[in-house]
């Protein structure tokens, strides 16, 4: 009936999973009775949970990235103390058993359901308003793509409480992912956490490819477009050509823990080496799904804060293009040890340091943006100055990292994980924490606190390089990766300032969690009543902040890059138009969050080989599919009378304010 | 170019500076030839990379100071966005770097190549190792002893280990003398290392491998020609021996496995060990699935099938 879920399912022994656990059921619950007390649910239901304003789920993708950045990092520190300890010639507190789902559950987490879904957000919210649309290409399928990648989140935050995660490190090599080795319903919680979110981020990928072709404003060329979004348009072509590679990946690894077919197994013809190969040839792309945004946010946010127009667009858009091609050549970099020849090693390293090229021309051009430029500091161009100085590191790192007769002894060392952490901290973490910074006024009609936004760039970057520079000396010192017991006690120093640095990213998180608290309480005064506050040059600036649900009464005519500061320039800007037209838009639907509901059936039941369950939760998904496919009642036109009651209200908040005209 | 020049000497200094201020770097204090060469090439191609890295550090902080918005002074030009002159440099001295660093990569890759032999005058020992369940289990095909968890070899004498996996991937790799590679199950992959001084030198797996993966260390020992016929002469002495009955049991899984000594071993048994994971008992035709990882191994195939794919053809060797 229950195949093979038993209530010795349930970790009890484990203080540490039952302590989380609690915490979150407790959560839960706390959040469920103040939803019940306020009367909130119908409010919830409506207006958020079955939404297909692209602003609205934008927000939702990145409260869900925020907890599970609290949720990876508690990973990571966890992880920091225990190598202290276990290196200090004691047991540590986590048991092999543990460790090893933590170690693969934080990068999961941390590339799946942080990064992943926060980029998302951020294209979610930013690009239809900085191309002049009023929503997405296909407003449900990103309804429908939010809420399969939280049913991945879901599933991954069950198997704390019910069974186990894997113990495989996060991408799953076979054998040891094989049914042979791993017999548990670990694997079987990655497979499908990451095959349903993956569904829903190729769909994501989908739309936003189509969105940025077809409804850019009228007269917006492709090299008048803000460099955001051709970032988010190179990251949708990759989603759009590597996700299909790990779901297949995936797939055919669960044929080999459901069927009992042979395809990665040691036996009868399987080939780990394929399976090696197949997912980094979605692994490496996937590292430039997550920094291209990352590299927009900043060209967005230095010409910003610098009051400059930015330096070498041209010259940016073809090296985001060339990273875009080049990033799917060079996936065998990850296992130059694993035995391929020298001429194979040796033409994938130099692929590897060719992309170098034109990573360093965006950097320089991002200084040459500064250079005779007018740099006001906010926290959004801290972010973007750490970032030069810790990618510049780290990509040197990296390209050290490329070269085979160094990754000889380099590979799978703690200098390894310095590198990456190096870059997705220094790169994709800071990119996205400026862009928080930077929209976060438009999203919500506020500021947030720079004080306290100083204060965790502070602490976070302190305690990067404090967390990881003793990891690129514990590498040369010869300390492996994923090492957790009797450590040699001559790394315990190193690992115990790693430990501090640890300490310190959490104080950086912390302010970053007190700066949005006490922005919240201050909003009446850090109202952004233009919807420009810092004096922006693209086209999400020139409507209200909050943007109105249609995001432009009129859809702005677009004749410059740099389309708003050019209409500030010649004075088109701030006008209220004469007339209003009816504004078509679509209605919000329930589909995606049942179909995604029933998908969270089906997985689990899958995980736990409840047939019967499976097949409900798919035909589920299918019925409600069918059903929706029916609807013909998916979109409305918005009177002209509330869009100029909305249009009336923001003019004179304006006229209140007074404009900013940026210089 | 000049001003390179003077960069590369200061932080040539500063990584010495590095790696004689105490902790045991054990990459940057290498004890063989591979390891060494691995050594210099780290070093150039850091000091390379710092032409770049250096300027785009102080550029930064440079640019973020003297352009502030309070500083008035300074030049501004906010439509200021082209100029053929910087895209010129920026384009050309990444690539030029890279090119150097591309030669550099191509001839050291090819030269560091770890089914390379060794140069020497001497003999190579060859030493077969299989990662298991979380021990590595070593067989002196040419001495006929087996031993866990550790091996001795003569110092200045070049080691071919051939490397292969009774489980799952792990790597083998002894820092201290350079390059690392997969064990995998049923392939047979090469690593050619040289010890040129005499001492203990940790070992250890470079991939994880399951729970008792912290555990999979072993020591290998360059010792004196005398001190290696010692230490063969010690192996012989123990009581056990290697057959392939033995060895599935020692396939079961045991944690911080000792150290063990097996003085006779059965004849081709790495061959045994590879070859269990290939047919199966099938129809032929998987018999081709054999991933022989080496031209130059020697070893003859057990199934008497000579027709075999290699897991690297057509990459022009």
């Amino acid at each position: 009936m229950f195949g093979k879920l038993t209530l010795e399912a349930i970790p009890y022994h484990e203080p540490i999973i039952m302590g989380a656990v609690g915490a979150m059921i407790l959560g839960g619950l706390a959040l469920f009775a103040a939803l019940t007390y306020f009367g909130k649910w119908k409010w919830l239901w409506t207006e958020w949970l079955t939404s297909v304003d692209h602003k609205k789920i934008g927000v939702m993708y990145i409260i869900v990235a925020m907890l599970m950045l609290l949720r990876g990092f508690a990973d990571a520190i966890m992880m920091r103390m225990h190598m202290a300890a276990a290196s200090a010639g004691t047991e540590g507190f986590l048991p092999p058993h543990h460790y090893d789902q933590i170690f693969t559950a934080h990068g999961v987490i941390m590339i799946f359901f942080m990064a992943m879904p926060f980029m998302v957000g951020l294209m979610n919210i930013v690009v239809p308003l900085q191309i002049g649309a009023r929503d997405v290409a296909y407003p449900f399928l990103n309804s429908l793509s939010f809420w399969l990648f939280v049913v991945g989140v879901a599933l991954m935050n069950i198997s704390l409480g019910v069974g186990e995660f894997a113990q495989t490190g996060w991408l799953a090599y076979p054998p040891l992912s094989g049914k042979q080795f791993s017999p548990g319903v670990g694997v079987d919680y990655w497979i499908w956490s990451l095959q349903i979110s993956g569904i829903g981020t190729l769909l994501t990928g989908v739309n936003f490819f189509a969105t940025i072709l077809k409804m850019r404003a009228p007269g917006m060329k492709m090299m008048q477009m803000p460099v955001f979004t051709w970032t988010a348009l190179c990251t949708n072509v990759l989603i759009i050509i590597s996700f299909p590679i790990l779901t297949a990946t995936v797939a055919l690894l669960t044929m080999d823990r459901y069927l009992g077919t042979h395809f990665f197994t040691n036996e009868m013809g399987g080939n780990q080496m394929m399976y090696v190969n197949l997912i980094w040839a979605w692994g490496h792309p996937e590292v430039y799904i997550l920094i291209l945004p990352a590299f927009g946010i900043f060209s967005e946010v230095v010409a910003t804060f610098c009051k400059k127009r930015l330096f070498g667009y041209t010259s940016l858009v073809w090296a985001t293009a060339a990273i875009t091609i080049l990033s799917f050549i060079v996936w065998l970099h990850h296992f130059f040890t694993m035995g391929a020849g020298a001429n194979v090693n040796a033409f994938f390293g130099i692929a590897t340091m060719i992309i170098s090229i034109p990573t360093g021309v965006k950097i320089f051009n991002w200084l040459f943006t500064m250079y005779r430029g007018r740099i006001q500091f906010s926290v959004p161009i801290l972010w973007t100055l750490g970032f030069l100085v810790t990618f510049s590191i780290g990509g040197m790192t990296g390209v050290l990292l490329a070269v085979p007769g160094a990754d000889f002894v380099l590979h799978n060392s703690l200098f390894l994980i310095a590198h990456f952490h190096n870059v997705i901290i220094g790169g994709v973490v800071f990119g996205y924490l400026a862009g928080f910074n930077y929209w976060f006024p438009k999203a919500f009609g506020f500021t947030l606190n720079e004080r306290l936004g100083r204060y965790s760039f502070w602490f976070w970057i302190t305690g990067f390089f404090f967390a990881f520079v003793p990891l690129y000396i514990l590498g040369f010192m010869g300390m492996t990766r994923r090492v957790s017991n009797q450590i040699d006690p001559q790394y315990h120093l190193l690992l115990a300032i790693a430990a501090g640095g640890a300490v310190l990213i959490l104080i950086g998180i912390i302010c970053q969690l007190l700066q949005l608290a006490v922005s919240i309480r201050d909003r009446e005064k850090n109202r952004d009543l233009t919807g420009d506050p810092w004096g922006g040059r693209t086209l999400e600036w020139s409507t209200s902040s909050p943007p109105p649900f249609y995001n432009f009464a009129k859809l702005p005519e677009v004749k410059d890059r740099d389309a708003f500061w050019a209409a500030k320039e010649d004075g088109s800007a701030f006008q209220q138009p004469a007339h209003y037209a009816p504004i078509h838009m679509p209605k919000n639907t329930s589909a995606g969050i049942i179909i995604s509901a029933f998908s969270l059936v089906m997985g689990f039941a899958l995980v736990w080989h409840i047939w019967w369950l499976a097949i409900v939760g798919l035909v589920g998904m299918i019925a409600t599919y069918i059903k929706h496919t029916f609807n013909d009642d998916v979109d409305y036109y918005v009177p002209v009378e509330v869009v100029e009651r909305t249009e009336n209200e923001h003019f004179a908040a304006i006229a209140k304010a007074g404009v900013n005209h940026g210089r | 170019m000049r001003g390179n020049k003077q960069i590369q000497p200061g932080w040539l200094l500063c990584l010495a500076a590095l790696f004689l201020s105490g902790c045991n770097m054990a990459l940057l204090d290498p004890k063989g030839q591979i390891g060494l060469e691995q050594r210099s090439l780290i070093i150039t191609a850091i000091a390379l990379m710092l032409i770049v890295v250096v300027p785009v550090i102080v550029m930064t902080f440079w640019f973020a100071w003297r352009y502030r918005a309070s500083n008035t002074k300074a030049t501004y030009t906010p439509d200021w966005e082209h100029s053929n002159k910087i895209e010129f440099v920026v384009w050309t001295i990444p690539c030029i770097i890279i090119l150097i660093l591309g030669v550099i990569t191509w001839r050291s890759t090819h030269a560091l190549d770890p089914r390379q032999p060794i140069a020497s005058p001497a003999k190579p020992l060859v030493i077969e190792a299989i990662s298991l369940d979380w021990k590595w289990l070593f067989i002196y095909p040419e001495q006929g002893i087996a031993t866990v968890n550790q091996i001795a070899f003569p110092v200045n004498v070049p080691v071919q280990f051939k490397v292969t996996s009774g489980s799952v991937m792990n790597s083998f790799f002894i820092p201290q003398l350079g390059s690392q590679i997969y064990a995998m199950a049923g392939m047979r992959n090469q690593l050619h290392l040289i010890a040129n001084e005499e001492g203990n030198y940790q070992g250890i797996s470079a991939n994880y491998s399951g729970h008792g993966f912290s555990g999979m260390k072993f020591t290998a020992e360059a010792r004196s020609q005398e001190g290696f016929e010692q230490w063969l002469a010690q192996v012989k002495t123990s009581s056990s021996s290697l057959q392939f009955t033995d060895y599935q049991k020692l396939v079961e899984p045991t944690q911080n496995n000792p150290v063990a000594y097996y003085s006779t071993v059965e004849a081709k048994l790495y061959d045994r060990i590879v070859n269990q994971f290939m047919g199966h008992g099938l129809p032929g035709g998987t018999q081709h699935q054999m991933m022989e990882m080496s031209h130059e191994d020697a070893m003859p195939m057990s199934h008497g099938n000579g027709e075999h794919m290699d897991a690297h053809s057509g990459n022009g060797e």
